[in-house]
């Protein structure tokens, strides 16, 4: 048995147990849950500690047939791609868990989904079969809407729950559609995502089926990860989302979207990826610019925070865009990067909803007198959002926009503008708003995090600057696998700068393929 | 022979009836389902005579992989009913449960006579046969008002299409001579051009498509699911149903192949419409068997999807889905039967507190629900991705637009699926107030089958091996 299914597993198993276990034992219930996560959160440590860079295919591979008339197998197995991700997801969970403790009706089931989420997007980011992939993404995606829909908060609930809905499940329909088009078209009849890949590699894909299936893919999977204009539901939802089902959605959920583009989308399409590079770009013009824009003008700070993190969509959008080594890298820095950061801002904004019961910036002010703890990792938070150096997501950023340059200048000096000024604005704002300034006189009642609850908060602060000290820990494991995606792409990206260049690197690309055709 | 085990079965019950005493009724039942239980064995250990393959009275009735599949199905699902109206039998007229019980194993030879049919004289047969029956099952009730107008609904516009279904008989033998399905198979080319013949076919085409509730016969489908007794709407929805289907197989891919080739737009747009008609009309529907006989017209049309296709992965994709609807729809139609017979309406708010009067149910009817709209890892997600796949791949090799609109249209109807599934799923556990909080006792029968379809509904999610080689083998069929 491969690692990986243990990282995957516990948490369901956990989730099964907890069927059986009385709901007025709370506390194992909870204990159950908090240890499943943690299990598979030192798992993947341990998992991450012993990848080998550089190496070639897959590690802790385990395959196992399950359809074999289709070709569907249970195959799972790590690359640089994925490896991340399951770190920081597993991390992520924990902390989910450690934050449930705001959840104080039918804990029972909230737990099981948490499990059920978890196991699910672990299973989802290991799996390298087309149809665990999509059928495992899909299992932890409905429980975060019985989650919003029961347990969240405001009056908003409902309209939040339908929207978040509607636009993820046609999201990942568009998506299932695209990825049996793919399937179909390859030939290579099978879901193993290694032999599609293989098999393209001798029968590519023809150019006017990539360009049918790259965008089902690209604005599938741009639904679920909140692609401008398709972004409305994110918010709303984060805004009304109890702040587990946020921390896992926001934070983990959503890079399947991204992880599915550069791991599916990107090595088989490439036409169709080049083709559509440019138009991808724009839209994370709207990302960053417009969402950021409307971030700015938020009075609920969990509305503000669900905003941010639609406009760091934009520069992952950008990194795969640009379509070279960099880029790529930046994005898959980034995908980790926002992943603690997303889990930590909203688990810090539920602690100020759960003592406050408001999270109106204008009501709030001062709080840091009174919570030293949390208003730092605040401020700390808020910092790793506007990208400031010594966090990982500065190191992601700054590696997207080296990547960009070469594909969009323009575009770049744009995103560099709305991630360090339109960023910084709001996020210095909103921290002088709740944090600074006097204290209202109905908040001096309110208490810091003790130190079983600071324990979340800490854990994911200290991945986001551990990562941001030493991200060659990720960057040497990203690299090789990310070369690989982009071969395909480099005598396009070498020849970008200017259309001259371009045109003659055209012709001698021309030449090329008339000579590998004789 | 398994059709007449089962005709003589249905006999003996309605003897046994004269001899057994009114409180001991209910054994009738389970006598039956006992019987039935081995006839399962037999026929799925291939001594049977359904194991062995061939045609016997002249080429009129047929014994192959896919009659296999689907007197199995038929098997099943009436073993299942039996169960349900074991159940419901206390709100039965006293005295006439036997004679339910036997309607119910008549109704089955009818499905399992029409899996095995191969010529139009059979097939009409066999739909009378089941039809007949079921006029009787849906007004059984007959001091409730709703049953009688369900039966007479059911009865008019049955007996209209049966009439369509002879008038197209008539004229497919009028033109070609044949009324065998092999034979016809040969000669239908002949007569590619000829309107009479092809009115012929179209009005067969209407007939079964009344049977499966398509758009546009799908009129009688909320009404008569909402009348009659919950036993037999389960019935309806899944034997009739399935029955037919494989007629609907049978026809077009082995009597008349050479006009079904032609004819993929206009399944398309049958299945189209279909989807999107059941979906949105079960959206404001507040009766949860009304709105679960909207759910099955857009069942049909998701099935539909499969028939369109026109290939042997889309009839594989059919049985499956079918394979999986029979747990789902006969758990969800449990959970009502149980939790329902006591009410005097069906509707939704019925459904309140219902996790703290019965987890079991409460947690059944979730899973059936979530079944049907398709969410992994249940039945329904398998099923549903299996007929997505034909008809892409229909799209990708025919290159005909209109299958990715079809893809499209389905999605577009799942998604609205998801709205008033959910809504069974927050009627049972999220309403206020609910009135009534007794708990819910359950018979270890009822627990039994309860059990039986949760796992049905798992395994066919979770390991679809066993049933997809089955379903290969029984499309093969058409491959020959």
């Amino acid at each position: 048995m491969s690692i990986l299914t243990y990282i995957a597993g516990w948490p369901l198993l956990a989730a099964l147990a907890l069927i059986v276990v009385p709901r007025n034992y709370r506390v194992i219930i909870r204990a159950i849950a908090v240890l499943a996560t943690l299990i598979s959160a030192v798992l993947a440590v341990k998992m991450f500690a012993q990848f080998v860079p550089g190496a070639n295919g897959f590690q802790f591979e385990q395959q196992i047939p399950w359809v074999e008339s289709l070709g569907i197998s249970y195959h799972v197995g790590v690359d640089g791609l994925n490896v991340g991700l399951i770190l920081m997801g597993a991390i992520v969970a924990f902390a989910a868990a450690l934050c449930s403790w705001e959840i104080q009706t039918r804990e029972k089931e909230f737990y099981i989904l948490l499990l059920v989420m978890t196991g699910g997007i672990l299973g989802a980011f290991a799996s390298l079969d087309l149809f665990f992939f999509y059928f495992l993404h899909e299992l932890a995606l409905v429980p975060t809407f019985i989650m919003i829909g029961v347990w969240g908060r405001g009056e908003k609930k409902n309209y939040a729950t339908f929207q978040i809905t509607l636009y993820l499940s046609i999201g990942a329909l568009i998506a299932l559609i695209g990825l049996i088009a793919l399937y179909l078209q390859s030939g290579a009849n099978t879901f193993d995502i290694p032999k599609i890949i293989e098999h393209a590699k001798t029968n590519p894909l023809a150019v006017n089926a990539q360009n049918f299936i790259f965008p089902l893919l690209l604005f599938g999977f741009g639904i679920l990860v909140s692609l401008w204009p398709f972004h409305s539901w994110a918010p709303l939802g984060y805004g009304v989302a109890p702040s587990p089902t946020a921390m896992l959605h926001a934070g983990v959920l959503k890079k399947f979207g991204l992880y599915g583009l550069i791991r599916i989308a990107l090595p088989l399409l490439p036409q169709a990826a080049q083709s559509w590079a440019h138009f991808l770009a724009l839209l994370c013009v709207g990302n960053i610019l417009y969402v950021g824009w409307v971030a700015m003008r938020q009075k609920d700070l969990n509305l503000l925070i669900g905003n941010s993190s639609v406009a760091h969509m934009g520069f992952i959008f950008l990194g795969i865009a640009s379509l070279n080594l960099i880029g790529i890298t930046g994005a898959m820095l980034i995908m980790v990067a926002h992943g603690f950061l997303a889990a930590l801002t909203f688990a810090l904004s539920g602690y100020i909803y759960k003592q406050t019961g408001t999270l109106q910036i204008s009501e709030l002010g001062g709080l840091c007198r009174k919570l030293p703890f949390i208003g730092t990792a605040l401020l700390m938070a808020a910092m790793a959002g506007c990208g400031l150096p010594g966090f990982a997501n500065f190191v992601g950023e700054a590696t997207v926009f080296f990547g960009a340059w070469k594909m969009f200048p323009a575009i770049t000096i744009i995103a560099l503008w709305g991630a360090l000024v339109i960023g910084g604005i709001y996020m210095t704002r909103a921290i002088r708003n709740v944090l600074h300034g006097p204290l209202p006189e109905k908040w001096n009642s309110l208490a810091d995090a003790n130190l079983w609850r600071k324990l979340p908060y800490a854990l994911l602060l200290v991945s986001l600057l551990v990562f941001g000290f030493w991200p060659k820990l990720l960057t040497e494991k990203i690299n090789h696998d990310a070369e690989i995606v982009v071969s395909s792409y480099k005598l396009q990206v070498a020849s970008f700068p200017t259309p001259d260049a371009k045109s003659k690197a055209d012709s001698i690309g021309n030449r090329q393929l008339a000579i590998e055709n004789k | 022979m398994l059709e007449i085990s089962v005709i003589g079965l249905g006999l003996v019950l309605m003897l046994a009836d004269l001899f057994v005493p009114a409180e001991r009724r209910r054994f009738i039942g389970y006598a039956a389902i006992a019987a039935l239980g081995v006839l399962l064995v037999t026929s799925l250990s291939g001594n049977g005579s359904c194991g062995q393959f061939g045609t016997a009275f002249g080429g009129m009735f047929v014994n192959d992989a896919l009659s296999l599949f689907f007197k199995q199905l038929f098997i099943v699902a009436a073993i299942l009913v039996l169960f349900m109206a074991a159940e419901f039998s206390d709100k039965l007229a006293s005295g006439s449960v036997a004679e339910y019980y036997s309607l119910i194993l008549f109704a089955l030879a009818g499905m399992l006579f029409a899996a095995s049919s191969n010529d139009f004289t059979m097939l009409f047969v066999s739909i009378e046969l089941i039809t007949i029956t079921f006029y009787v099952l849906v007004s059984f009730q007959r001091s409730k008002l709703a049953s009688l107008e369900a039966g007479v609904k059911y009865l008019i516009l049955g007996a209209l299409s049966s009439s369509f279904m002879v008038f197209g008989i008539a004229l497919i033998w009028g033109t070609t001579g044949e009324l065998n399905f092999t034979k016809l198979a040969a000669v239908a080319p002949q007569f590619a051009d000829s309107q009479i013949f092809l009115l012929g076919v179209l009005l067969v085409l209407v007939g079964l498509g009344f049977k499966i509730a398509a758009f546009p016969f799908q009129i009688w489908a909320p009404d008569v699911y909402q009348g009659a007794p919950t036993p037999t709407t389960a019935f309806l929805a899944v034997g009739s149903k399935a029955a037919g289907f494989v007629l609907l197989l049978r026809v077009l891919f082995t009597a008349v192949p050479s006009v079904t080739a032609h004819w993929a737009n206009l399944l398309i747009v049958i299945s189209a419409i279909t989807i999107l008609y059941g979906n949105l009309c079960a959206l404001p529907q507040r009766n949860l068997k009304r709105l679960l006989g909207y759910s099955s017209i857009a069942h049909a049309g998701y099935l539909l999807l499969g028939v369109s296709a026109l290939s042997a992965s889309g009839q594989s994709a059919l049985m499956y889905y079918l394979a999986g609807y029979v747990f789902t729809v006969m758990a969800g139609f449990f959970v009502i039967t149980l939790v329902m017979r006591h009410l005097a309406s069906e509707d939704i708010s019925g459904l309140a507190g219902l996790n703290q009067r019965s987890p079991l149910l409460a947690a059944t009817l979730t899973i059936a629900m979530v079944s049907l709209a398709g969410i992994p890892p249940l039945a329904g997600f398998f099923g549903k991705f299996l007929l997505f796949k034909a008809v892409i791949e229909a799209a990708q090799t025919t290159g005909n637009h209109g299958y990715y609109c079809l893809a499209f249209t389905a999605l577009a109807g799942v998604i609205i699926s998801l709205y008033y599934y959910f809504g069974v799923i927050r009627a049972i556990y999220w309403s206020k107030d609910p009135a009534d909080l007794s708990v819910i006792e359950l018979s270890s029968p009822a627990k039994l089958s309860i059990w039986a379809c949760l796992a049905g509904i798992f395994w066919i999610g979770l390991f679809p091996n066993t049933v997809l080689n089955l379903t290969n083998l029984a499309a093969g069929v058409f491959a020959k």
